[in-house]
């Protein structure tokens, strides 16, 4: 395992603030989406990225704005990582029309073509074809784009997934594969579900690639995919990178979590906490946690004012855009 | 005179000459030229990038088709047979299917996907059926089935146009079948009168056309005269061909290859029953396949699939 661990040494103090500002405004908006959730302003399934936010924050450093993103149903981080407002994000799950998807997605579909962000995928895997698509047509035009598709540890024994990988290899194409591998599919713990849990291996089998870092360490996700980013921009082909992270959560809030002792999730998250862990490795005196944290109550609140501020969609327009105009 | 075939290849020659966004992508459709020998050629004057031989990973390709649409190209996914695109459905119907709507408008998706359906060469229980239906029941796809040798050519341009997912059925049985290259052009989403008839309305699609047509002229011989429509569209179904005919007939016969439970003639008879119901002189009837498995054996074949000679005899009854 080529595991890449970021250096010791801290990053400047305004780099350092601007990731845990990234990492801050996830964990707090899916806190705050949870409560929002339990009053039922929100509904459907809501899936919650607490305990990954490095993955998102780390990887979606890496891409330039005419790359192109492709998500899963668990995406809140992706897409606030890759830009979308936060008042977008909110209305959407609040079924507005003010919403990045005009409320006909919800928490699993977020949407946005201006920041080329092509979704949320709740099909475990669905988005993997999308996204080799995605790359294809940028390695037809000769487009220097990179497509980042993520993905989790479901994915990787779906067919979609061999598929996908096979093709981007057999192609050449710039497909930056990310692989959060939180370690449980839903109930199903990756032991009990991949014949061979070595995913360096795995890629290394269909030609593609790949290492592994640690995804509680935002520095290390962000060193990982930037070199495999960089590879596929030199032309090298597609690229793998896992990301071993942890889900602090259940799987969505209709989740008892049954399938996992408590204590395992109390040693991740008193041991392994990504935002915690970069705090103490980049000293980051408590007078800045303040402040950003701040910064984030404000900005909630302001997305929760959109939200709510938002209008309905009238039912009238309930058949628009099955197909375009 | 064109063969189907040849009509087809011209609409993605003319296609690919038009516009570099286009290419075909798919098992088979270069080197081999398509296992139907549709593409036969276009590798040559196209090359490899753009006549692109796809593994056997349908659900890899037929999605690659769809972000390769989103991203701006114009591809034409050929899937060997409509039995294989059941392995494409996760990709064909959640996202093909819902991308514009649950993204609020903001993406289309401008594929064409192209496979054979339909029973006939005795090619049995996984490549000869008839689930167009399937594809037709899904907001949010467009379905279409060629008849006449036009059409196979003026659909596949037609679907290139059109800013949404089109799926084309190309019944296997069709492709020696000869005609002329113009057609009426017609746009997609209409049906089309084939025969003009006054006593009884036959309508059918694909490769059931023709057989409906051999029908019409042996009710002919008997005095029967039989308007044939050609719905050509599945989904969108044009109804008002069907009823404007139906006014003047009073009596319609649906032909379909699909199962009889649950197929298209089914969607068509309702609807002739809700905004037709007063025009009828006698209760819609159906000529569909057996429902059974596509059997091996030729006379079992013939006996589960639709037949002039069932066409006919389901005429006769009405009158009698």
């Amino acid at each position: 395992m080529t595991a890449i661990r970021a250096s010791e040494a801290p990053v400047a103090p305004e780099q350092a603030a601007e990731l845990l500002h990234e990492m801050l405004r996830i964990r707090r908006f899916e806190e705050k989406a949870a409560e929002l959730y339990s009053l039922a302003k929100i509904r459907g399934f809501l899936h919650l990225y607490i305990g990954e936010e490095a993955c998102a924050v780390g990887a979606m450093r890496c891409f330039e704005p005419d790359d192109r993103i492709v998500a899963t149903y668990r995406e809140h981080g992706h897409a606030l990582a890759r830009g979308l407002p936060m008042g977008a994000l909110m209305a959407e799950m609040f079924g507005k029309q003010t919403g990045c998807s005009g409320g006909r997605g919800g928490s699993m579909h977020f949407f946005d073509a201006s920041r080329r962000f092509y979704g949320g995928y709740a099909i475990v895997a669905g988005g993997l074809p999308v996204a080799l698509g995605l790359a294809l047509a940028d390695g037809m035009q000769g487009n220097p784009h990179v497509t980042g598709c993520f993905f989790g540890d479901g994915a990787v024994v779906e067919g979609e997934f061999h598929e996908t990988m096979n093709l981007a290899a057999l192609w050449k194409l710039p497909l930056l594969f990310i692989y959060e591998n939180n370690l449980y599919a839903m109930g199903t713990a990756i032991e009990r579900s991949q014949a061979q849990l070595d995913m360096e291996l795995r890629a290394r089998g269909y030609g593609v690639p790949a290492t592994t870092a640690d995804g509680m360490d935002v520095l290390a996700v962000e060193e990982a995919v930037r070199a495999a980013a960089d590879a596929v921009r030199r032309g090298e082909g597609p690229q793998l990178v896992e990301l071993k992270t942890y889900r602090f959560r259940a799987h969505s809030l209709a989740d008892p979590d049954l399938y996992r002792t408590k204590e395992e999730v109390e040693q991740w998250r008193s041991t392994r906490d990504p935002i915690d862990l970069f705090v103490a490795q980049q000293g980051i005196d408590d007078e800045t946690v303040a402040r950003l944290e701040a910064e984030v109550a404000a900005e909630i609140e302001e997305a929760i004012a959109f939200a709510e501020a938002g209008p309905l969609e009238p039912v009238e327009t309930l058949e628009q855009d099955v197909y375009t105009p | 005179m064109t063969t189907f075939r040849e009509a087809v290849r011209q609409g993605m020659r003319e296609a690919l000459e038009a516009d570099e966004r286009v290419f075909l992508m798919g098992e088979d459709v270069g080197r081999y030229g398509g296992a139907f020998a549709v593409s036969m050629g276009l590798l040559e004057e196209f090359g490899p990038e753009r006549i692109r031989d796809a593994p056997l990973s349908e659900s890899a390709f037929v999605g690659a088709g769809i972000g390769a649409a989103l991203a701006g190209m114009r591809p034409i996914v050929e899937v060997m047979t409509i039995n294989f695109s059941m392995l494409a459905l996760d990709q064909i119907v959640n996202n093909a299917a819902t991308l514009r709507y649950m993204s609020g408008g903001q993406f289309s998706v401008p594929l064409v996907v192209r496979m054979t359906a339909g029973a006939g060469r005795q090619l049995a229980c996984q490549h000869a059926h008839s689930l167009e239906v399937w594809y037709a029941h899904v907001p949010g796809i467009k379905a279409v089935a060629p008849a006449t040798v036009a059409d196979a050519r003026s659909m596949v341009l037609a679907a290139l146009d059109d800013p949404d997912p089109v799926f084309i059925f190309e019944n296997a049985i069709l492709y020696p079948l000869e005609g002329e290259l113009e057609g009426d052009g017609l746009p997609l989403g209409r049906a089309a009168v084939r025969r003009e008839g006054a006593d009884v309305t036959l309508a059918a699609y694909g490769g059931s056309v023709g057989k409906t047509l051999e029908a019409a002229e042996e009710l002919a011989a008997e005095g029967t005269s039989a308007e044939v429509i050609d719905l050509r569209s599945l989904r969108p179904l044009d109804m008002d061909t069907v009823l404007a005919s139906l006014a003047k007939t009073h009596r319609i016969v649906v032909v379909d290859e699909g199962w009889r439970t649950c197929s298209l003639a089914a969607e068509i008879g309702m609807q002739v029953a809700e905004r037709g119901f007063d025009l009828l002189d006698w209760p819609p009837q159906r000529v569909c396949s057996a429902e059974v498995p596509m059997p091996y054996a030729k006379h079992l074949e013939d006996a589960a699939i639709p037949s002039a000679e069932q066409i006919v005899a389901s005429v006769r009854e009405m009158a009698s």
